[in-house]
């Protein structure tokens, strides 16, 4: 090859490269190693990393049955190792399936519409904010103080940039959105009420009465929905504009955080406004019907400034993960899992209940709740730990205000002995500190 | 047929219909465990909130579904089935090694929020990566928050905000030169920042001249891919940061072209002060049809303060953590901390290869796209004659006045087994073709594709209207996408609907 170039050397070819630029030494990084090595380097790693425990964590990630099938599929060479099908005639498999995604997630989630996906539901609904601004014109956003926080953050980073000042609504005793408050808080100038159903703490919010509200002063609705599950046995939020989900839970790794599928879903009145790419049926000229990556015109390739979003990268093969499992469940399974998940967590909230504090007892929940306790959440969580279990997430870090709160989610996945045992050590943590007190009154 | 390829031939290809079309009541892929605790009373748990039909979800068997996805999976090309040579894109082999492992149990499995405790084994991937990637571009610190390539252009523009910020003006304006893709405007602009155009030179680098006149106190950076787009390096690189710097301003580097660079040369050293890395481009994590990617930024000790919270940091017990205080932050960027399976792959990547096999891998990239440029010399017109680096940008001007243009050249390259390249990009190129091979391709695909190229060439000069009624073997021909954007349709409807 190097005859056939012309030349002597390899090293020839990089001399575009300023001499003292050019790197003389290897790179200090770890040496070249085996298969055999690096497969057994990251079982180490894995040890280290929860392996075997048993967890009732969830807050925007969440752990469900992942069918075989789904990584079957996924790791077909033609779907893992191609790319963004902007040659249609060459891609027509990823076009189609993003097409049923498209139309499974207008389905589930009451829109119109919805595009191809997004990093994830955090920025998903950041981008969603933005086209909010777009559409109405308005330059405020009225957000939820029981939207993910992390979420919430992600907001706030986007939003200082744009000039979108943020207001945020509190919460009632019921977990919700403060109505009043929210009233208050949107006016002429609000592009989007922002809100999350079920929000974080796993309560249903009121979405119809907050649509009212919102739409009353001509703002746009967004709901944000992190639980993607819950869309089985849960009302849909119709009356809202833009619905900015997570579809992590159907069938997407928990993988420590990512990679996992956002995905923006709207009215068609709204569609040239959102971001994203999004796959349209189209024919050729023997009328033979295939798909294409449709509406380009908002995308930064074309618009580069002018762009609706600087989005290119989306998150297409965990969408293709999503788009099997939807198929997998479907109309009659989704239900039934749904329904599963909320069994478990009917049961738990009752067994809790016996011996600690499950807040906001007033509205429907559907798979998370909130356990108050008399001891820090993390000391209980440490002793769940020896039992290879870990307990809720503690809240103090994001709502200083639930004192020694912690949210709890149980799946299709969680057991019966699991719950029991999870309400054992927290029972036996509420006696100790009961008897704790007893002794220091007597004492006093 | 005009030509015989040598590569592709037509093959029985399956019909399939969407997946609604399949859809009838009772069919079932799927089964639940019998419930553990007491069945609940919806109606009574949710009120009206209860949903009560799920429309038109479709109703499947295992079978189908596997035939489904298998069906639609063989109208896709792939890098397993052959180059794929698109431009500024790296698509080279995804190690099946780095699958197995990000499936790794504990690893798959993690929660976000699992206690640090347990959560070491993830810690300590992030961290070795970390310092890989610092090694690997010569910079001082990083986030690995960004989800994809723009999402690190729109981190690595908070900091420079920040920064500027930091120093009582955050100023007006980015420097892009004309040859930049169309993220980094549209970056800028998502950012606050004005866009400003910098002309390139004939040689198809930034006019360093224009840059100088154009630089000043009101330009918060330039942001530079290098090599850039033609697959050129920048040899002024030194000037370019002398430029910035003199200012206050900073050195932005896109780094979708790192693949020319790694093991061989560090931006870190040449003067840039952050920079982004595809993660699904340099470093073999899959595009899997469009995502996901992941986007680190590194940067400059002065600009480490403001990188996204959370940090991975080691604790002094030994054990590593994550550091939320950083109160000079741009904030969050994406929630939790980034796309950490593609931080395995990456990973592996790195450990297969090691400092000799990452430099040979740079060494084969840039001779395969330099063998490419030798091979299809004097066939299609080359606008610059730069020397290339990874990847070699053509143009269609002999073969566009036959009326054959690069996206007709394109399709007709599908007939003979390859995917197409990427079509008129960069823009500063009339009629582009950029090609890049990367260093998977053995000399035998070049080979085959520079035969096919040539073929295709031919084609034109004697057969203009067959290379332009392109692809002849798919399933479908050349789709109306003007149609398509007109009447948009973008979900599928039950017909009586």
């Amino acid at each position: 090859m190097l005859q056939a170039i012309g030349i002597r050397s390899v090293d020839e070819l990089f001399s575009p490269i300023p001499a003292q630029y050019r790197l003389t030494r290897d790179l200090a990084i770890p040496r070249q190693m085996a298969e055999s090595e690096i497969v057994d380097w990251f079982k180490q790693r894995a040890k280290e990393n929860g392996e075997g425990y048993a967890s009732f964590l969830g807050a925007g990630a969440y752990f469900h049955y992942r069918p075989v099938v789904i990584d079957a599929l996924v790791q077909r060479g033609e779907f893992l190792t191609s790319y963004t099908p902007y040659q249609a005639e060459s891609a027509q498999g990823t076009l189609q399936a993003i097409f049923e995604f498209q139309t499974m997630v207008s389905e589930l989630t009451g829109m119109d519409l919805a595009n191809a996906s997004m990093y994830d539901g955090s920025t998903g609904a950041a981008e969603a904010v933005m086209m909010a601004v777009r559409i109405t014109g308005r330059h405020t956003a009225v957000i939820a103080r029981n939207l993910h926080p992390e979420y919430r953050e992600v907001l706030n980073t986007y939003a200082t940039h744009q000039a979108i000042p943020l207001q945020t609504v509190s919460f009632t005793d019921a977990g919700q959105i403060n109505l009043r408050e929210l009233e208050k808080a949107v006016n002429d100038d609000t592009a989007c009420v922002l809100i999350q159903s079920p929000n974080f703490f796993g309560t249903l919010e009121d979405v119809e009465a907050i649509a009212e509200i919102a739409h009353k002063h001509g703002a746009l609705l967004i709901v944000s929905i992190a639980e993607a599950v819950s869309l089985g046995i849960i009302e849909p939020p119709r009356t809202a504009d833009i619905v900015a989900m997570e579809a992590q839970s159907f069938g997407v790794p928990l993988g420590f955080g990512g990679p996992y599928c956002g995905v923006l879903a709207t009215k068609e009145k709204f569609v040239r406004q959102m971001p994203g790419r999004l796959a349209g049926q189209a024919f050729d000229k023997n009328g033979k019907r295939g798909f294409v990556l449709t509406l380009a015109t908002r995308e930064q390739h074309i618009r580069r400034e002018k762009a609706t979003s600087n989005i290119c990268t989306n998150q297409a093969l965990v969408a293709l993960m999503v788009n099997i499992f939807m198929t997998v469940y479907g109309k009659i399974g989704l239900r039934e899992l749904a329904k599963q998940n909320l069994a478990k967590t009917a049961y738990a909230v009752d067994q809790f209940n016996k011996h600690a504090k499950v807040l906001f007892a007033g509205a429907p929940r559907f798979n998370e709740f909130v356990v108050q306790t008399s001891e820090d959440p993390y000391a209980i969580n440490s002793r769940l730990l020896g039992h290879k279990m870990v307990g809720g997430l503690p809240m103090k870090k994001f709502y200083p205000e639930l004192g020694n709160a912690a949210l709890w989610c149980c799946t299709e996945l969680t057991t019966r002995s699991m719950i029991d045992t999870a309400v054992g050590l927290v029972a036996e943590s509420e006696r100790s500190v009961r008897s704790m007190k007893e002794v220091e009154e007597v004492a006093l | 047929m005009n030509h015989i390829t040598r590569k592709a031939t037509r093959h029985i290809s399956q019909n399939e219909g969407l997946i609604f079309e399949k859809s009838s009541p009772g069919k079932a892929a799927w089964k639940l465990p019998p419930l553990d605790v007491p069945e609940v009373d919806t109606a009574k748990l949710l009120g009206k909130q209860e949903r009560k039909d799920l429309g038109n979800m479709p109703e499947v068997s295992e079978i189908e579904i596997i035939r489904h996805f298998t069906r639609l999976s063989t109208w896709n090309y792939a890098i397993d089935l052959g180059m794929y040579p698109l431009g500024s894109c790296t698509m080279k082999y995804n190690p099946r090694v780095n699958e197995f492992v990000a499936r790794v149990e504990g690893l798959a499995n993690g929660h976000p929020y699992q206690a640090e405790k347990i959560s070491q084994g993830a810690l300590r991937i992030m961290k070795t990566l970390s310092d890989c990637l610092l090694e690997i571009t010569g910079m001082d610190a990083i986030t690995l928050q960004p989800a994809a390539g723009a999402h690190g252009e729109l981190t690595g523009l908070l900091l420079v905000r920040a920064y500027h910020q930091s120093k009582g003006n955050a100023r007006k304006k980015i420097l892009i030169p004309d040859s930049a893709h169309g993220t980094n405007p549209a970056t800028a602009a998502t950012v606050g920042y004005a866009v400003e155009n910098l002309k390139s030179n004939d040689r198809g680098m930034v006019d360093v001249a224009a840059l100088a006149a154009q630089m000043n106190e009101d330009v918060a950076a330039l942001m530079v891919t290098n090599p850039n787009t033609l697959g050129v390096f920048e040899q002024e690189i030194d000037k370019i940061a002398e430029l910035m710097h003199a200012k206050g301003g900073l050195l932005y580097m896109d780094g979708a072209n790192m693949n020319a660079l790694v093991g061989k040369a560090r931006p870190g050293d040449f003067g840039v002060d952050l920079m982004h890395l595809n993660l699904h481009k340099t470093f073999s994590t899959p595009h899997g049809g469009g995502g996901p990617g992941s986007g680190p930024v590194a940067v400059k000790k002065m600009l480490a303060p403001f990188l996204p919270t959370p940090v991975v940091i080691t604790k002094p017990d030994g054990t590593l953590g994550f550091e939320y205080n950083r109160p000079q932050s741009v904030g969050r960027v994406r929630a939790f901390y980034g796309n950490f399976g593609m931080f395995i792959r990456a990973l592996a990547y790195i450990f297969a290869n090691g400092p000799d096999g990452l430099r040979q891998t740079t060494e084969d990239a840039v001779l395969n796209a330099n063998y490419i440029r030798k091979g299809l010399e004097g066939v299609y017109d080359l606008p610059y004659a730069t020397p290339s680096m990874h990847e070699v940008v053509f143009s269609d001007k002999v073969q566009s006045k036959k009326g054959v243009k690069t996206m007709d050249l394109a399709k007709r390259l599908i007939d003979y087994g390859f995917h197409p390249y990427t079509t008129a990009f960069p823009l500063i190129v009339h009629g582009a073709l950029m090609i890049e091979p990367t260093e998977s391709e053995p000399k035998e695909e070049l080979d085959l594709f520079i035969e096919a190229m040539k073929s295709i060439a031919e084609e034109v000069e004697e057969d203009p209207q067959f290379v332009l009624d392109a692809p002849h073997n798919t399933r479908i021909s050349r789709l109306d996408e003007t149609a398509a954007a007109r009447k948009p349709v973008l979900r599928w409807k039950p017909e009586n609907a």
